[in-house]
Formats: structure tokens, sequence, C-alpha cells
């Protein structure tokens, strides 16, 4: 008696469902638009319209002018090392926090999000504090001529320290999914570890890896607060491309700094659709799996 | 019934209250650099007491505190401040241009609109090991110079501007001065972002010879890392580095604040705001205070802005903008 009405609503439901994916398609597409249309495409068109003042000359001189073309190249060079090493040690991270039992482990899940918490200028002051000559590591480090801190290498380092997050926390649930019998069953047909990790468990984790790598990498480039401290920012050398904005807002240069922002929002744009389409690929590749 | 009366009644009466509260009490928002927080702290209180004294009138002071240029942006972007209390002229000098302070704001206080002032001197090792007395030590090979950025620093600035009007002011030519700037910042291992960022590279990570910094801020770092730890070099000519303040007309004239604003700004120059300025290292303009501190002052030869670059504004074009001279420093081999 009572099962009768469910039934039929359940029946209504699955019928209604083979025609939208979602109930209420309209609203939620609705909403979707203007939620991103009002956080995000607003300020960037705000962004957009300001660089529009400028001449396609001044934009030109602004854009591309040796020393900010020294910075794009840092900041891109940088964050791409950055987010390559994430991408190597964040998953050995995330693959000790999900395959392993050991004492402290939830103090240590907790530690990989400290990066996130911790506002990046106070990261920037602790690396450089425990980097430069006088520091804890940089003592050890200078008389072997080795110097992590006021150049290239602390770059990397800041960014390095501020990517891990993302590349553990993305690749931690896929790691936490991938069922251990599959490696089982692989071991039983006779596969060495080394072919298990790389036909069983890289194509399942590959996609969030690549997805966690996108983000360590986007969010990279446009780092400034922990950077700054450690850079030594000197022109040609170590000037990131957030710097060269801040330098240009400093000499109330606004269209500038916007059109510097535009450059590095276009760059960021076209590498990020790359590594989607990337994954894209890759899940084709792997039947579509997850 | 009666309690809801009782209670509807004194409502009203704490909102009545409140809001003559608020009528009474003026607030005004000074927007400031970063390192002037514990200067205008002390001169707000003896302000404050100061009108309530001369007028009976109840008066609050706000501060905000940021980058000197960054507190111009702000201010110009919608920041409601009565007043700007700057360390760079040209901070200024852009709000001049956007109509938001008066045009003439440099002539409507005495002395350029600058109470006070600084100069740029040397930081060195306790003993001074590299015996760095004057701005020629600074071009010597194996010297390390620790100065600021100066596309993201106004201490920068006016290192800069100091380091090539000295050249100037012992009767070189510019191309002699941009020769030995030149020769200076390739002795910089590190540019620092802005003035605190510089101290901490020079005194926490032990990193060069000597640091260009503010007269003001020598003290700061007796302060806060002990005295002793280094010493402060007078070279034997530097720069006059003027703190100028205006009144923000767009905000006064809403608020409605014109007064009291101007009232703020002209107790700057009274005898005892100049002794507090003193204390904290700032050259007061009153020059009976500034004698009466002359331990903490030791004279020295200055020049100004106007006297080699013309106007901060000209030495911002010429100088600091993209493609000048500090860029071709670095980008012309």
């Amino acid at each position: 008696m009572a099962a009768t009405p469910f039934a039929v609503a359940g029946g209504a439901a699955r019928k209604r469902a083979t025609r939208r994916v979602l109930p209420g398609f309209n609203l939620t597409l609705g909403f979707t638009l203007l939620y991103l249309g009002l956080i995000v495409l607003l300020p960037l068109s705000a962004l957009v319209l300001k660089t529009l003042t400028l001449t396609w000359a001044q934009f030109w001189a602004a854009v591309a002018s040796a020393r900010v073309l020294a910075a794009y190249q840092l900041t891109f060079g940088a964050s791409l090392i950055a987010a390559l090493v994430n991408a190597v040690a964040g998953l050995l991270v995330a693959w000790v926090l999900v395959r392993y039992r050991f004492p402290g482990k939830k103090i240590i899940d907790a530690l990989v999000d400290l990066p996130f918490a911790l506002p990046t200028a106070v990261a920037g002051i602790a690396l450089t504090a425990l980097l430069a000559d006088n520091g804890w590591v940089g003592q050890v480090l200078a008389p072997h001529g080795i110097q992590l801190a006021f150049n290239r290498n602390g770059v990397v380092i800041a960014l390095i320290f501020i990517g891990l997050p993302f590349v553990v926390r993305t690749v931690q649930p896929v790691l936490e999914d991938t069922e251990k019998e599959l490696e089982e069953a692989a071991t039983c047909l006779g596969a060495s570890r080394w072919q298990t990790f790389r036909y069983v468990i890289f194509p399942s984790i590959a996609p969030a890896l690549l997805t966690g790598f996108a983000m360590a990498f986007a969010r990279a480039i446009g780092e400034y607060g922990s950077v700054i401290f450690i850079a030594g920012n000197m022109p040609m050398v170590s000037e990131i491309t957030p710097l060269i904005i801040i330098g240009k807002l400093e000499q109330y240069d606004y269209a500038g700094a916007t059109a510097v922002a535009v450059v590095m929002l276009g760059f960021s744009f076209v590498l990020l659709l790359v590594i989607n389409a990337l994954q894209a690929l890759q899940r084709r590749r792997s039947g579509g799996a997850p | 019934m009666t309690l809801k009366k009782t209670l509807t009644l004194s409502l009203l009466g704490i909102a009545l209250s409140a809001s003559q509260l608020v009528a009474a009490q003026t607030v005004l928002l000074n927007a400031s650099y970063d390192v002037a927080r514990e200067f205008y702290k002390d001169y707000n209180s003896a302000f404050v007491a100061h009108y309530k004294k001369t007028t009976g009138k109840d008066i609050r002071i706000d501060q905000a505190h940021g980058g000197s240029s960054a507190q111009a942006r702000a201010v110009n972007d919608g920041l409601d401040a009565d007043v700007v209390t700057m360390n760079t002229t040209t901070d200024i000098e852009f709000l001049a241009t956007s109509g938001v302070v008066a045009k003439d704001w440099s002539r409507r206080f005495p002395g350029n609109a600058s109470p006070t002032s600084s100069t740029m001197l040397f930081l060195v090792r306790h003993g001074n090991p590299k015996n760095i007395k004057d701005w020629d030590d600074l071009v010597k090979p194996g010297v390390q110079v620790i100065v600021v950025n100066p596309k993201t620093g106004g201490n920068g600035r006016m290192a800069y501007l100091a380091a090539w009007g000295s050249v100037r002011k012992k009767g070189g030519s510019d191309a002699q001065a941009a020769e030995f700037v030149a020769k200076l910042y390739k002795n910089v291992p590190v540019l620092a972002k802005g003035g605190r960022d510089a101290t901490t590279i020079f005194l926490q990570r032990n990193i060069g010879d000597v640091l260009v910094t503010f007269e003001s801020e020598v003290v700061s770092v007796d302060r806060e890392f002990g005295a002793g730890k280094v010493d402060a070099v007078h070279p034997s000519s530097s720069i006059v580095a003027e703190n100028p303040v205006a009144v923000v007309e767009r905000t006064v004239a809403k608020k409605g604040t014109t007064e009291q604003a101007r009232a703020y700004l002209d107790y700057l120059y009274s005898d005892e705001a100049q002794e507090i300025a003193a204390k904290h290292a700032l050259r007061p303009r009153s020059p009976a205070i500034l004698k009466k501190y002359a331990s903490t002052f030791k004279p020295i030869q200055l020049f100004t802005v106007n006297e080699y670059f013309g106007s901060l504004s000209e030495a911002q074009k010429v100088h600091f903008n993209d493609g000048g001279q500090f860029d071709k420093l670095y980008t012309v081999k």
C-alpha cells in the first residue's frame, strides 16, 4: 500500500532523468552562469577593459620589455619545475598516506594542508630564515657553495612549498578508491612491481595527478607573498611577474599592470586548456573509467 | 501592555543617546604609511587632548596604515580618509592629479606641507669592519650594499636619488652620477621589497656590509634588535626626504570635517607634535627642536630633490618609470 506512491514517483523521476541529467537543469545552469559571471568573469572583464585603454604600442611596451620578458620566463619556468617536483613528491606522499598505517599518520595527514592555511608571507619569511646563509639549512650548504635563498632556487623552493597540497589532495581520494584486488590480480598474472604500477595503478590515477599538477602550476604562477621574501628581486634575474605588476602599480601605471596581468592570464588559460585536453586524451585511452 | 511601553521607551532612549554620542564625537581617518604607526599613535593622543582643551569637543582619530603608494591608491579608489600623511610627495601628487586633494596642496601647509622630514643614512656592522665612511666607499669592490628596489618602495627611490645627488653635490655632472649609481647597484646582491624587508635582510639574514635606509629606521633598528649590533654612519651629504600631508577634499566635503582635518594637520607643526616626531627620529621642521635633539640628528649637508631632479614626479619619470634610468642599469649591458 505505502510502497505504491513511491514507486510511481520514482518511475516519473527516472523518466525525467532520461531527458535531463539534473532536476531543475535550467535553474542550476542559470545559477552557475550567474555565479561564475559575478565571481570570475566580472573582475576579469574589468581587467581587460582597463587594458583596452592602452594603444597597441603602449600595450606592447608594457608587456614585452626586456625586464618583463625575463620575469615571464622565471615565473613560468619556476612554476613548471615546482609543479613537476610536486607531482612526483605529492604522489609519494599520497601513496604513503593511503597505503600504509603508522603512528602519527593523522598528524602527517593534517600537516599536508598547512601550506594552504599559512599566510604566504609567513611561509616566505620562514623559508628565507631557514635557507639564508646564516639559517639552519643555509649554513650547512653555504660552505659547499650551494645557495638556496635570494636567487632563482629560492623561487622554486617557495613554489614547491605552496603547491604540495594540491597534488596530494587530488590524488589521495582516487588512490583510496582504486581496488587493491586489481594489483593482486596483476601480481598473480605475473606482472612485476613496475608493470603493476605502470599498467594498473598509474592509468587510474593519472587524470587526478594531472589535475593536481595543473592546480599546483596555476597556483604557482600567481604566487606573490611567499616568493617575494626569498627571491632577491634582482631585475632580469629573479623578478617574478607579480612583482612586475606591483612595480607598475607603484608608479600608478594601472593600465600597464593590467596589461601584464592579461598576458599572464592568457598564457595560464592556454596552458590549463592543454592540460585539460591531455586529461581527456588520457581518459579516452584508459577506457573512460573514472 | 505597560511592560511593552516601558520597553519601547527605554529602547528609544538608548537609540537616542547612542545617536547623540555619535553626533558629539567626530571621527577622522588618517591614511598613512607603514612605519609611521608608532609616531601617529603618540601624536593622536596628544591631538585628542589638545582638541578637547581648545574646543571642548571630543574627537577620535582612526588610523589606516600600509605601503605609502598602496594607501594613495586606496584613497583614490574610494577609501574615505579625511587626511593623508605620506612619505613621498609623488603619492599626494597622484591624488592631486585625480582631484581627490587640492591641486595646490603643497602650499596649504608650511614647508611644502611637510611637518617632518627624514634623510638617508648608512647602517654598518658593529665596529664598521669595512671602514665605510661616505658614498664613495659603497662602490668599492667587495662591499655589499643592501637597498630597497626603487620599483617597489619609496625608501629605495630615496636611496637611489641620494646616491645620485651626492655626486652632484660634489660638483659632478649627471653623467658622472649615472656612472656612480651604476657601480653602486653592481654591489647590490639583493633588492629588498620595502624598508622593513631590507632591515630584516641586513640584520637577520646577515647579508651585506651596509644598509642604506631612512634615518627614522635607524632608531627602530636599535629598539628592535638591541643597540650595538650596528652603527649608524652619516655620509658627508644626503637627501631631504619630506613627509607631506594633505586634507582629502573629497571626504571632508562629504563628511563636513574640513575644520577638524585642518586642525589635525596644523597641530603637527606645534612644538609638542614636533617633539613627538623628534622622539620617533623624524626630523622636525622647527629649528629650535631640531637643535634640541642635535645628538640624534647629526648635522650633515642636505640637498633637496628639487635641487637636482626638478621635482620628485620629474625624478620618477626620468629614473624609475619603466624604461627609465634605473631599468637601464640592468637591461643595457
